[in-house]
C-alpha cells in the first residue's frame, strides 16, 4: 500500500515536469504546425541558467531559500525566454513560408547548436547544484511510510500553479485569444489585424519559460545535470505532448502526467528494465484507438 | 569494387607512410571519453599518459625516438569508438594506444588495432570479454569484473553479513558485467540477491527504482554501472529515507562522483571496489609529487594510464619499435612501473590483481578499509 502511494507520488512528480515542457511542443505544433526539435535543449540551456543564477545569488549574499529560488525562477525563466524568441527569430521565421521539412531540418540543426555552444562553453563534466533545501514529510502508513521531501512538494506546487496561470492565460486574456485565433487559421487572424508573427514570438517565449520552470524545479531536484540531458527529457515530453494529443494544452498536462504515472508504476511494480517499452506501447494503444491522441481534435481537411 | 578496395588501401598505406616519415615520432593514441558525460575519466587518462609521456620524453624517448600523443575521443559510445581507432591506425599512424575507457568501447575498438597490428594497454576496461576473447595485442594495467565482482560479494557475505541484497545495473557492457560477476561470486557463496534491474544511463529520475528497492527491504544495494547514475541513483535512496548500504565499483572513483550526488552528505558511507590504492606505491612517489606540483591530484584512473603508457613504451623500446613483437615481448616480461612490477598472462591480463574496498566519507574523499 505504502508502495503503491509512493510510486503515485513519485510518477506525480516526474510527470508534472514533463507536462511542462510538453506545453512548449504542443503550443508551437498548435500554432505553426511544426515540431520544435531545440526545444528539450532549451531546457537544458535553463539548467545551466539555474547553476549560473544560484551562484550570482550566493555571490551577492543571498542566503534565504525563498529569495534564491524566486530569484532563481525570474533568472531562469526571463533568460530562457529570450532564448525561445531569438530561436524562433534566427532559425524559423526564414522558414515560415518554406516546406515542413526544412523547418523540422533546421529544428534538429539549432538542437545540435545549443548543445555543441552549452558543451564548449561551459564543458563537457557533469555539473551539479549544491542542496538548498533537504528534509522531508514522512507519513506511516501500517509497517511501511510514504516519504515526500519538500522539494517534491516545492515541484508540485510550482508546476501547477505555472500551468494554472498559462490556462488562465489562454484562456481569458487579450494575448490568448490572439494566439487562439492564430491558431484557429492564420491567415483569417492577420486580416483581422492581428500581429501574428508576434503571437507566435510570444508562443516561443512561453513555451521556453515553461521549460524554464521545469528546468529551476528538476535542477533543484536532482542537482545533476550535463549538456545532453534535454535529448532524453525531450523524448518523453515530446511522447507526452502526443499522448495527450498534440496541439491540446491541457492534453500536453494530462499526457506528461499519464507517462510519468505509467512510467512509475511499471518500473516500481514491474520491472525497470522495460519501463520505456511500457510507455511507448501505451503511446501505440492510445495511437490506435484516438490516432490524434486522448484530448486532440482530429484534423478537419480544409476545402 | 574489388579495384576501388585496393586503391583506398594503397592511399591508406601511402598516406599512413608519409606520415611516419614526417615526423620521426611515436605515435601512441591516447583514447577514452575526452567529451562527454563522462569526460572527468577521460581527462584523468590524458593526464597521465602525457605526464608519462613527458617523463618519458625526458629520459630520451624510445630508442632516441620522442612519444608523440594523438588524443582520440570516442565519449563513451561504441560506434564513436571504433570511428576514432579507425582514424588513429590510418591517418595518425598510431603504433600503440592507452585506452580506451568504457568496456563497450574498448570491445569493439580492440578488434581494430588486432586487424592493424597496433598494441593496445587499456587503464581502465575490466570487463572479462576485453581479454577473453584472445587478442594477441590487448593488454591491461587494471584487474577484471569478474575479481572485483567477487571482492564486492565476499565483503558483503563475510564482513556485513547481509543478507538481502539489490542489484542494479546501468545495461551497458561494463556495468551489466560487473553485476553479473558480482551476482556469480554472491550465490556461490549462498546468497540470493533479493531483486535485480536495469535502469537507462542517460536518465536522472530513478525515484520509481528506489521505491522499489524500498519495498524489498534490501540491506546493501549494489550498483553496477558510472558515477553519472550512481550519483543520483544514492540521492533518492537517502531522500526517500533508505538507509541501506550502496556499494559500487570502480566506475565511480572520481571527485565528480560527490557533485552529481548533491554533495558528501549523500556519498558517506558508500563503498566501492578499486585497485589498492595507486598512489600508494613506493616506485611512484616522485611522480605523484609532480602531479600535485602541477596542481593535478592525480586520482583515480590518472596513474593507470601513466602505467599503461610505461608498459606500452617498454614494450616498444624492447621489440625496436615494432608492435606485434612488443606485444609477444610483454607477454613473457615483466615491466616496472610507477605502481610497482607488473607482469601479464598469456591473455593480457595482470598476474596479480588487487581490489581491496574503499569508503567514501563525510569530506567527499574515499579512504581505504582495511
Amino acid at each position: 500500500m505504502d508502495i503503491v502511494l509512493q510510486q503515485l507520488v513519485n510518477g506525480l512528480t516526474l510527470g508534472s515536469v514533463y507536462g511542462l515542457i510538453a506545453i512548449g511542443y504542443t503550443m508551437v505544433y498548435g500554432i505553426i504546425g511544426m515540431i520544435n526539435f531545440a526545444h528539450g535543449d532549451v531546457y537544458m540551456v535553463s539548467a545551466y541558467l539555474t547553476a549560473i543564477s544560484i551562484a550570482l545569488l550566493t555571490f551577492f549574499g543571498v542566503q534565504s531559500f525563498p529569495f534564491i529560488i524566486f530569484g532563481a525562477l525570474i533568472f531562469t525563466i526571463v533568460i530562457t525566454g529570450a532564448y525561445g524568441w531569438v530561436i524562433e527569430r534566427v532559425a524559423y521565421r526564414p522558414l515560415r513560408n518554406s516546406s515542413r521539412l526544412s523547418v523540422l531540418i533546421s529544428a534538429i540543426g539549432m538542437s545540435l547548436i545549443l548543445q555543441n555552444y552549452v558543451q564548449l562553453s561551459q564543458g563537457p563534466n557533469q555539473q551539479g547544484v549544491p542542496t538548498l533545501l533537504s528534509g522531508a514529510f514522512r507519513f506511516h502508513i501500517g509497517d511501511g511510510f510514504v516519504q515526500i521531501t519538500y522539494m517534491k512538494l516545492l515541484i508540485l506546487l510550482i508546476a501547477f500553479t505555472g500551468m494554472a496561470v498559462l490556462t488562465y492565460i489562454i484562456q481569458k486574456t487579450k494575448l490568448g485569444r490572439m494566439c487562439r485565433a492564430t491558431q484557429q487559421d492564420r491567415k483569417m487572424a492577420s486580416i483581422l489585424g492581428i500581429d501574428t508573427d508576434k503571437v507566435i514570438s510570444s508562443v516561443f517565449v512561453i513555451g521556453s519559460a515553461m521549460a524554464a520552470l521545469a528546468g529551476v524545479l528538476v535542477t533543484l531536484d536532482y542537482g545533476a545535470f550535463d549538456f545532453y540531458i534535454g535529448f532524453i527529457m525531450g523524448i518523453k515530453a515530446f511522447t507526452a505532448a502526443v499522448l495527450g494529443g498534440i496541439g491540446s494544452l491541457p492534453g500536453a498536462m494530462l499526457g506528461g502526467i499519464i507517462l510519468g504515472l505509467s512510467e512509475s508504476l511499471f518500473a516500481g511494480l514491474v520491472s525497470s528494465d522495460y519501463k520505456d517499452v511500457f510507455s511507448f506501447s501505451l503511446l501505440v494503444l492510445i495511437l490506435i484507438i484516438r490516432p490524434s491522441g486522448l484530448l486532440g481534435k482530429p484534423a478537419v481537411e480544409k476545402v | 569494387m574489388s579495384n576501388a578496395v585496393v586503391r583506398k588501401t594503397l592511399i591508406s598505406i601511402a598516406v599512413a607512410g608519409a606520415a611516419t616519415l614526417a615526423q620521426a615520432d611515436v605515435v601512441i593514441g591516447v583514447a577514452g571519453p575526452h567529451t562527454g558525460a563522462y569526460a572527468a575519466f577521460g581527462e584523468q587518462l590524458w593526464k597521465g599518459a602525457e605526464q608519462a609521456a613527458k617523463d618519458i620524453n625526458a629520459s630520451g624517448g624510445i630508442n632516441g625516438e620522442m612519444i608523440k600523443l594523438v588524443k582520440a575521443d570516442d565519449a563513451c559510445e561504441p560506434k564513436q569508438a571504433v570511428s576514432v581507432a579507425n582514424r588513429l591506425v590510418d591517418s595518425d599512424g598510431a603504433v600503440a594506444v592507452v585506452g580506451h575507457f568504457c568496456s563497450s568501447s574498448t570491445q569493439p575498438a580492440s578488434n581494430i588495432y588486432a586487424e592493424a597490428g597496433v598494441l593496445m594497454v587499456t587503464p581502465a576496461s575490466t570487463n572479462p570479454t576485453i581479454t577473453d576473447r584472445g587478442l594477441p595485442n590487448v593488454f591491461r594495467v587494471c584487474g577484471r569484473d569478474d575479481q572485483q565482482g567477487d571482492v564486492a560479494a565476499s565483503y558483503i557475505v563475510d564482513k556485513l553479513k547481509a543478507k538481502r541484497v539489490a542489484i542494479i545495473h546501468d545495461k551497458d557492457t561494463y556495468g551489466k558485467g560487473l553485476a553479473d560477476a558480482m551476482k556469480a561470486s554472491l550465490n556461490a557463496y549462498g546468497t540470493k540477491e533479493v531483486m535485480y534491474e536495469g535502469l537507462t544511463r542517460g536518465e536522472k529520475d530513478f525515484n520509481a527504482l528506489v521505491t522499489k528497492i524500498r519495498s524489498v527491504d534490501a540491506d546493501v544495494v549494489y550498483f553496477g554501472g558510472l558515477h553519472s547514475e550512481a550519483g543520483p541513483l544514492v540521492r533518492q535512496l537517502r531522500e526517500q529515507g533508505s538507509k541501506a548500504i550502496f556499494m559500487s565499483g570502480d566506475g565511480i572513483v572520481s571527485d565528480e562522483f560527490v557533485t552529481v550526488a548533491g554533495g558528501p552528505q549523500y556519498v558517506k558511507g558508500v563503498m566501492m571496489t578499486f585497485g589498492a590504492d595507486p598512489m600508494s606505491y613506493p616506485t611512484g612517489k616522485s611522480v605523484v609529487k609532480e602531479f600535485q606540483a602541477n596542481g593535478y591530484e592525480p586520482e583515480g584512473y590518472t596513474l593507470y594510464s601513466y602505467t599503461a603508457l610505461q608498459v606500452a613504451a617498454a614494450a616498444l623500446q624492447h621489440a625496436d619499435l615494432d608492435p606485434i613483437k612488443g606485444a609477444e615481448w610483454l607477454h613473457t616480461h615483466s615491466v616496472d612501473t610507477v605502481m610497482g612490477k607488473k607482469s601479464f598472462d598469456k591473455k593480457g591480463d595482470l598476474t596479480v590483481s588487487d581490489y581491496v574496498m574503499y569508503e567514501w566519507n563525510d569530506k567527499g574523499k574515499y579512504i581505504q578499509l582495511d
